[in-house]
């Protein structure tokens, strides 16, 4: 008879110690625990972004205080920050004081040294939120905090008190307009037409550099010299145009106090937004926020990069990571192909494998110093030597780029794609492959036509990892062509549309340089935080648009349940 | 108990093949010697020899596979039946380190031969598999599968070839609607009866059929049974399974196999009911295997 005949079946209360080793319950505790902190530090990650980087175009109240500094008194305004709390020694032993402090945004940094000022509380007194207090982006000098007085053009004052302010904001949209149209002409006809000047130059140095020209040469030298002439007016002209509409907006100005006191002149060309935060609605502080996020997507970058948008940096990420997944796929693809397929499989083969796995384990920078002696170096030296020798010794492809930087990565990124297709071509079921070729198929038709489309799903798969780790790669692009701040897209509308040879910006690279790299350290923290938020949604983004089309050709090629 | 004891003793048997493979009696009837005038060998398999590396999987399988009838080969699993069929259109070849000797003619020529194109055998000698297998593609681009690879696109031989396979492989009827649907949209037996017209699409000689029944259910089953007698009209068919019933029913010939050895072969109706040998009479009564 056996003795655990008469036990219940039915438990009631808590497994006991014993039975809950030995079921493994312990097991699944562990599991589930591991589990819960990955999400906990992918979670905490993105909260830390997203709360840090979202809020940073919120417009925030102004604050004005009386700050007691030693006998004297005087009024600041500016934006609370942050509160820590200060440690202290009390002097002859006599233990720790802790003194609570706050931090302020008081901008102005044309007037005082710096606009993040952290101040003690006890010094602090009789806080208010002005209704009039203006905030202003400017061009220049970051962010001012103040009262408008009045409104000039020229030097005639035209109004003052609540009239200046509606005046200023009918007019700033007018001047922004107008500033954006000069930059314009600079940007793409100036640009325009010093490209064809410096091109002009160096076919005529290249004529002028035979000793004895031909008729035909010295006729085409004239030429030249006249194309030259004919271009360099047009480029005055051009210079003049702008100039005359930056003057036209330069008349008008606004003129504005610190909370102290002190009266600055503002010309509306230096300012790019004003708003009075302290007297929005809510309402008016959402649309300002989309306004000021759409701002920060597609504007050009401003003040060494700590102000203004990022546009270029999206760009140049998106780019370069197309680019990269373009010459990555078919590099990868074939490699994987012939390991999988044609290749014998023995002891080299295994090796090679082993090596292409460890291939992704060399750290990034090293790929980076690869690409710059190869590909820099020597590809692109060779290319300038062959087919740019007009242009030495200023390099075309000689130096880095995006063409380069998005080779590297390939480079860096291609065993992710031939494991991952490796993977995914292994598990098209023998059955497919069988039915094929007892058809009479060639081993090359049944790779084309049941083996390829049954792993495009995994080969995709691979494809989105490569971009998402390529996307994310800042070491080897710092020396194969990113750059802090290009003044040119790599792709844009002049001939021939992609400028591969382009130094470009990168998303990655722009986290460090405002990050690191920036005079003003309080002032990018924010920065990074968006920029963070910025690059992890576009890497989201691209991932999202793979994953939808391997879904896609999935579907189409869905695998019988009886394969 | 009565398990175990069963065990010990097939593996007693088994050593005991191991040790005499050259003692048993071995049966090799010499079919076309009979007076038979629907007799003609089609395939003829002459001491043929398999190794998987240092495995021998086949020993001087020596037999004639008749025109126009159905063959079956029965046996114990892994006793080499698939082994064998698979040599007849070369895709043993797929598998590493396989290694064939003899002779095994098709037509008077030697399919084992290195000079022999692969891809013309396996047009000649189709194969359906034991799970049945359609491309994810549609149900006409699977039937299309073999001639489009053989370089044909034009629309309307394809369209008829469609018609013409379905309909022979007792599909059309239940396709016809549904041509353009991706044929993993099939149930089980429908796969296998698609797989069978893709297979007769591109018109071979020799219909292999690997075990082609045991993922269906016995309706299905029934239906690509009377398939496979619909089709020894036109095809010689060599059909390897493990349902006793089913080699009664279908086949003419049947050839038993044990431990890579050809033990007996001959018509169905002797095999089945008055075998030469007792091994034989053992397996296909179901006391042993």
């Amino acid at each position: 008879m056996n003795p655990d005949s008469n036990k219940k079946i039915i438990q009631t209360g808590s497994l006991p110690v014993g039975k809950f080793f030995g079921r493994g319950e312990h097991w699944l505790w562990l599991t589930g625990a591991c589990l819960s902190v990955a999400l906990i530090m992918i979670v905490g990650l993105l909260f830390v972004i997203v709360s840090n980087g979202a809020g940073f175009f919120w417009p925030k109240d102004l604050t004005e205080f009386t700050l007691k500094d030693g006998e004297s008194t005087q009024k600041v305004m500016g934006i609370l920050m942050a509160h820590d709390t200060l440690r202290e020694e009390i002097p002859e032993g006599k233990g720790i004081r802790l003194i609570p402090e706050t931090q302020f945004r008081v901008g102005n940094r044309d007037i005082y040294a710096a606009d993040f000022v952290w101040y003690r509380d006890e010094n602090i007194s009789g806080i208010m939120k002005p209704k009039l207090g203006v905030a202003l982006e400017r061009m220049e000098y970051g962010n001012f905090y103040g009262f408008m007085e009045s409104f000039k053009i020229n030097d005639d004052v035209i109004a003052t008190g609540g009239q200046a302010w509606e005046r200023l904001l009918k007019e700033l949209p007018l001047v922004n307009r107008k500033r954006k149209a000069a930059e314009a002409i600079k940007e793409h006809e100036i640009g325009e037409i010093s490209h064809e000047i410096k091109e002009a130059t160096i076919q005529l140095n290249k004529l002028k550099r035979n000793t004895h020209p031909t008729a035909e040469q010295v006729s085409k030298i004239e030429e030249y010299n006249q194309f030259m002439v004919a271009k360099n007016e047009e480029f005055q002209t051009l210079k003049d145009k702008a100039q005359k509409i930056l003057d036209e907006a330069d008349d008008y100005s606004g003129v504005f106090k610190t909370a102290d006191g002190r009266e600055k002149v503002i010309p509306l060309l230096n300012i790019v937004e004003a708003w009075q935060p302290n007297n929005m609605s809510v309402f008016e502080k959402c649309i300002f926020y989309v306004r000021q996020v759409w701002g920060f997507i597609f504007d050009d970058p401003r003040e060494s990069n700590q102000e203004g948008g990022v546009f270029p940096a999206i760009f140049g990420t998106v780019v370069m990571t197309v680019l990269m997944s373009l010459a990555v796929t078919p590099f990868g693809v074939l490699a994987a192909f012939y390991l999988r397929e044609y290749a014998s499989q023995g002891p080299f083969v295994r090796a090679v494998r082993i090596a292409i796995n460890n291939l992704a384990g060399v750290p990034s920078i090293v790929f980076g110093v690869f690409g710059l002696g190869f590909f820099v170096y020597f590809v692109g030296g060779t290319m300038d030597q062959l087919f740019f020798s007009d242009y030495l010794p200023t390099p075309t492809f000689g130096t880095g780029g995006i063409l380069w930087a998005s080779l590297t990565l390939a480079l860096l990124t291609v065993p992710v794609v031939i494991v991952a297709t490796e993977e995914s071509i292994a598990a098209v079921p023998r059955g497919a492959r069988e039915g094929s070729l007892a058809l009479g198929a060639s081993k090359f038709q049944t790779i084309c036509r049941v083996v390829l489309p049954a792993s495009v799903p995994g080969i995709l798969t691979g494809i989105i990892l490569s971009m998402a780790r390529g996307a994310g790669e800042v070491a080897p692009l710092m020396i194969t062509g990113v750059v802090k701040l290009a003044p040119e897209l790599p792709v844009d509308l002049t001939f021939p549309f992609f400028h591969l040879d382009r130094k470009f910006m990168h998303l990655g690279f722009h986290i460090f340089d405002v990050g690191f790299q920036s005079p003003n350290v309080e002032a990018s923290k924010p920065m990074v935080y968006t920029t963070t938020l910025l690059l992890i949604l576009i890497i989201i983004g691209l991932n999202i648009v793979a994953i939808r089309l391997r879904d896609k050709i999935r579907k189409k090629y869905q695998t019988g349940a009886f394969a | 108990m009565g398990i175990i004891m069963d065990n010990t003793e097939k593996s007693q048997d088994t050593q005991k093949h191991r040790q005499a493979p050259a003692g048993m009696k071995r049966v090799e009837m010499d079919l076309s010697n009979e007076s038979n005038a629907d007799f003609n060998t089609l395939i003829k398999i002459e001491d043929l020899n398999l190794y998987y590396g240092k495995k021998q999987a086949l020993f001087d399988v020596k037999m004639d596979i008749p025109d126009k009838q159905v063959t079956a080969f029965i046996g114990p699993s892994g006793c080499g039946k698939s082994t064998l069929l698979r040599c007849i259109n070369r895709m043993n070849d797929l598998i590493d380190g396989v290694k064939i000797t003899g002779i095994c003619n098709l037509d008077g020529e030697n399919i084992l031969s290195n000079k022999i194109d692969v891809i013309e055998l396996r047009k000649k000698v189709g194969m359906v598999f034991q799970k049945s297998n359609p491309f994810s593609k549609s149900i006409y681009e699977n039937i299309c599968y073999g001639l489009r690879i053989g370089g044909i696109n034009d629309k309307k031989i394809l369209d008829e070839v469609v018609e013409r396979s379905l309909r022979g492989a007792a599909l059309w009827e239940e396709a016809k609607d549904r041509l353009h649907d991706s044929a993993t949209g099939f149930s089980g037996g429908q796969q296998q009866r698609l797989c069978i017209a893709r297979a007769i699409a591109v018109e071979p000689e020799v219909l292999l059929m690997d075990e082609p029944c045991s993922a269906l259910d016995p309706i299905a089953t029934a239906k690509v049974e009377e398939l496979i007698v619909e089709l020894k009209k036109q095809y010689t068919i060599v059909i390897v399974t493990h349902n006793m019933q089913q080699a009664a029913r279908v086949s003419d010939y049947t050839a038993f196999f044990y431990l890579g050895k050809l033990i007996e072969y001959d018509r169905t109706a002797t095999i089945f009911t008055n075998p030469s040998l007792k091994q034989t009479e053992d397996y296909v009564t179901g006391r042993f295997g």
